[in-house]
């Protein structure tokens, strides 16, 4: 049986990379924070109402480390798994898989981690605990697996050219970032996945697997104690070693570019954008809720509102800035039929334009903020909302009151500061417009 | 029916959460509440689940269930256009809605003290809707936007879209639930409007709210809002079943795609049509010794192992209101053909007919339904999903609760038995994607809406 929802799935991708909520009547979790013996920083939060508890390891090993090798990070990381201390892929999927817990291993632009859910009943817990441990400091690499996963990665990129919307993704990333390491694409390309070699891979978990380049979080039901030699067990096989070097900042875009792909699909995919902001940013809350109003919020955004409410052209349609450790994206994405293409970029291009000249009025800042602070109780409802969270606030090096001040943030912004921020950011001559489908080719105006 | 000693296992397994007690109540209209307390933070979830959805759609209007709850969000006698959708964001809500073939749910996520704000929304439009047609002109466009990016450009979308339509001969489940695209081309607000006085009544529908709240309490508030609703006529549905298959059905699907993929599905029966009551259990034991993670069959030996497949599934639902089918995909790892993955896929559910399955195999399905049934204690949301699906399905949703029982018990021989009754070539449709180049000189195929998916 099938089922569909009314608001596009690239709303919650937004969400994802986002940011945070908070109010100043719910504080957030109480964040316990401390280094491992070995340099790992930890962030727990007691949650003892379930008998469970999820541990998520985030390294800085994204494909923003990829170097010359686009897709080792991904390789890396896909492999953890795969084999690792005296076990197998068989034989750790069993372990886990016969105690119930959920293993996740995944890598972005900044960020590779590894993840376990387990419920906390001793053989479940000290079995996932001892398998997570091995995939982190262990993992055996076998010859036979990395062709697996390389065979697997080259069909995914396939896969990838079959959507447009992955399409269009790329080629925005590619047009942002120019030169930086955020250009890179994550799963790779067919050139380098073929080259990659296994002492690649081992060099890459080397440098990169280390506990002073890790952050672990845990949520559930364990006390200080025995969370404290959780995040022990996990990085004792780890070395030391030294955080990741410093990235380079993005140069912002010199010119307009338009980029206009033929793709033979009924709908074309509309990217528009330039670099954004980092993580930690002077800005950053002034142009949180201001995206919040001009794209950020679902059906009641300015850009649904212009775009799929009063014209019907898209399904979906969002902004979002996603702030890494150097400026992320920010990014405008709808998708249309053919021959709607230059109207929807029309649409879009007017609402953001009239936005960062005027500014939010005073009614839709309210309703921004009652919506940021009013929601936040929800965003903390769940451990695994919390331990992503966690994880986010470790890697960046948020203060630890984060979630507690956040609420203090959001209700600060005033409409001068979102006009002002949105000017001084956004330049609309200087931006990035991605086309992929099968219309004639966009111009937008200057 | 339970045991003594698994009852007294589940109470040392489950916290207080999660053997929380479900209040259930019907008011005079006629609408059923279900409340379930969940104290861990201080929200709520409130669902309404409508027992209607694509498979109650005659043909013609394929996709109203799905269009109707577009236009749910776009007014009523005393609500504007949006207004809905501003008043929960106001209020910090997260909202949303869903159709599928089954049923069509309308959802909102707040602080527990705001529930008030989601019930007379929720009621206003259960009866109030305004269905204009000139919101309805946008709107429609919009429908047609969402089935260009799920299905019409989505070559695996649509290979799975042509074996249902294929493989069923008589049970609405052959239509999509987002409607053909002709239909949506067809369509008028006055469908939306018949289709809406049909269903959308409180005596067809369920209240369901899971969170930080009293079960007295939101009766109450559920009699204030929802109470004062008229109750509606609503139609009895015909019973309906497929004709015997008699023989393997087959179908191309051509399209612009890299990677050919396969999926095929046998008619299977399920809770309230099988033979034996077990049986439906013993197909998702099924599924599940193939396709329940990395250590089951399809990773194990066609994914790793073989090296066939990189990747492969299985799935089977043993609740819905008409029985479906017991559905396999895959697609083909590099340099493999997509008939030697068809063949490898096949030799796997050989092995099920012919051999048993290990008890250790068995075990570890059952030790995963457990955890995830707490694991779902996570979610107000998912807990509120589980016991409003089962009732528009017109289950009772103790039914999530004997789910981990019935899996249990179920034995070796059972999957044996499941797996050569229905697996077998009589009971089968098979789709198979035949890509077509994705080069410039095919970019003009893409008009007209679709292209190579003519049977």
């Amino acid at each position: 049986m099938d089922t569909i929802s009314k608001i596009g799935g690239l709303l919650s991708r937004a969400v994802l990379c986002g940011v945070l909520f908070s109010q100043a009547a719910v504080a957030g979790p109480e964040i316990q924070s401390w280094n491992t013996s070995n340099g790992a920083r930890v962030l727990f939060v007691a949650a003892p109402d379930l008998p469970m508890v999820d541990v998520r390891v985030v390294f800085d090993a994204g494909s923003a480390r990829d170097g010359d090798t686009p897709g080792l990070a991904d390789m890396t990381n896909s492999l953890l798994n795969d084999g690792a201390g005296p076990w197998d892929a068989d034989q750790i999927a069993e372990r886990l898989e016969d105690v119930g817990a959920q293993l996740g291993v995944g890598s972005e632009r900044d960020m590779a981690w590894a993840s376990v859910r387990t419920l906390t009943k001793e053989n479940a817990f000290e079995k996932s605990i001892e398998t997570l441990a091995a995939i982190l400091a262990r993992p055996t690499f076998e010859s036979d697996d990395l062709e697996r996963v390389r065979n697997s990665m080259q069909t995914a990129l396939r896969l990838g050219e079959q959507k447009p919307g992955t399409v269009a993704q790329k080629a925005f990333y590619r047009a942002v970032f120019g030169d930086h390491p955020y250009a890179i694409p994550s799963d790779g390309t067919k050139e380098s996945l073929s080259s990659i070699t296994r002492d690649q891979v081992v060099e890459f978990h080397r440098r990169y697997y280390v506990a002073r380049n890790a952050v672990i979080a845990i949520v559930g039901a364990v006390d200080r104690t025995q969370a404290e030699a959780l995040a022990q067990r996990l990085t004792e096989g780890l070395a030391a070693g030294e955080p990741a070097a410093e990235l380079p900042p993005v140069t912002p875009l010199q010119r307009l570019r338009q980029e206009s792909l033929r793709f033979p699909s009924s709908q074309s995919h509309i990217l528009m954008g330039q670099p954004g902001i980092r993580r930690g940013d002077p800005d950053y809350f002034a142009l949180y809720v201001g995206n919040h109003i001009l794209g950020g919020s679902g059906l009641v955004s300015l850009l649904s509102e212009e775009v799929r409410e009063k014209r019907g052209l898209s399904y979906s349609v969002y902004s979002y800035f996603s702030p890494m450790r150097r400026s992320g994206p920010f990014l405008i994405g709808a998708q249309t039929q053919n021959s709607r293409v230059q109207e929807t970029i029309d649409v879009i291009l007017a609402t953001l334009r009239r936005y960062t000249e005027q500014g939010p009025t005073e009614k839709e800042l309210i309703a921004a903020k009652q919506n940021i602070t009013g929601g936040f109780p929800l965003r903390i409802a769940s451990n695994g909302k919390i331990v992503e969270y966690l994880a986010m606030i470790g890697f960046y090096r948020l203060p630890l009151d984060y979630l507690d001040r956040f609420v203090d943030h959001v209700n600060a912004v005033t409409r001068e500061q979102i006009h002002g921020a949105f000017q001084r950011r956004l330049n609309l001559d200087r931006f990035v417009t991605v086309v992929v489908g099968n219309g004639k080719t966009a111009q937008p105006e200057g | 029916m339970r045991s003594i000693l698994t009852t007294v296992v589940l109470l040392v397994l489950l916290p207080a959460a999660a053997t929380a007690k479900v209040h259930e109540y019907r008011l005079d209209n006629g609408l059923k509440v279900i409340v379930k307390e969940d104290h861990r933070a201080p929200i709520a979830v409130s669902q309404v689940w409508y027992k209607v959805g694509a498979s109650y759609e005659p043909g013609g209007v394929t996709g109203v269930s799905h269009a109707l709850e577009h236009m749910m969000f776009k007014g009523t006698k005393s609500l504007a256009p949006g207004e809905f959708s501003r008043i929960i964001a106001a209020n910090g809500g997260e909202e949303n809605a869903f159709t599928s073939s089954d049923y069509t749910a309308y959802h909102q996520t707040l602080s527990a003290d705001r529930l008030e704000v989601a019930f007379k929304l929720e009621a206003d439009r259960m009866r109030n809707l305004t269905l204009s047609a000139e919101e309805f002109a946008k709107e429609i466009e919009v429908v047609k936007e969402e089935r260009r990016l799920r299905t019409e450009d989505r070559p695996t979308a649509l290979t799975y879209e042509q074996l249902s339509a294929v493989a069923y001969r008589n049970l609405p489940y052959a239509n999509p639930v987002i409607g053909w695209m002709s239909d949506l081309e067809n369509m008028t607000v006055d469908d939306l409007a018949h289709w809406y006085r049909l269903w959308y009544a409180p005596n067809n529908a369920v209240l369901v709210v899971v969170g930080d709240v009293q079960p007295e309490q939101v009766l109450e508030l559920a009699k204030r809002y929802f109470g004062p609703l008229a109750p509606e006529k609503i139609p009895l549905q015909k019973a309906r079943s497929e004709p015997p298959q008699r023989g393997v059905t087959r179908v191309t699907v051509r399209a612009p795609a890299r990677e050919p993929y396969l999926v095929f599905g046998f008619k299977t029966p399920i809770v309230g049509t099988s033979d034996e009551p077990w049986e439906p259990y013993a197909l998702e034991m099924l599924a599940s010794v193939l396709d329940g993670g990395s250590s089951a069959r399809f990773s194990r030996n066609l994914i790793r192992g073989k090296e066939i497949a990189v990747s492969a599934g299985a799935g089977y639902s043993a609740f819905a209101r008409l029985p479906g089918m017991f559905l396999v995909d895959g697609t083909p790892a590099p340099g493999k053909d997509i008939t030697v993955l068809e063949a490898a896929l096949f030799d796997e559910i050989a092995k099920v007919k012919s051999e048993l399955v290990g008890e250790g195999e068995l075990e570890r399905i059952a030790t995963q339904v457990v955890a995830e049934k707490i694991y779902e204690l996570d979610s107000v949301f998912a807990q509120a999903a589980q016991i409003g699906r089962l009732e528009a399905l017109d289950m009772d949703w103790k039914l999530a609760d004997e789910y981990v029982e019935r899996i249990k018990q179920v034995t070796p021989e059972q999957v044996r038995a499941v797996a050569s009754k229905y697996l077998v070539s009589d009971n089968l449709t098979l789709a198979v994607l035949e890509p077509l180049p994705l080069d410039n000189s095919s970019a003009n195929s893409a008009k007209g809406g679709g292209y190579g998916h003519h049977q």
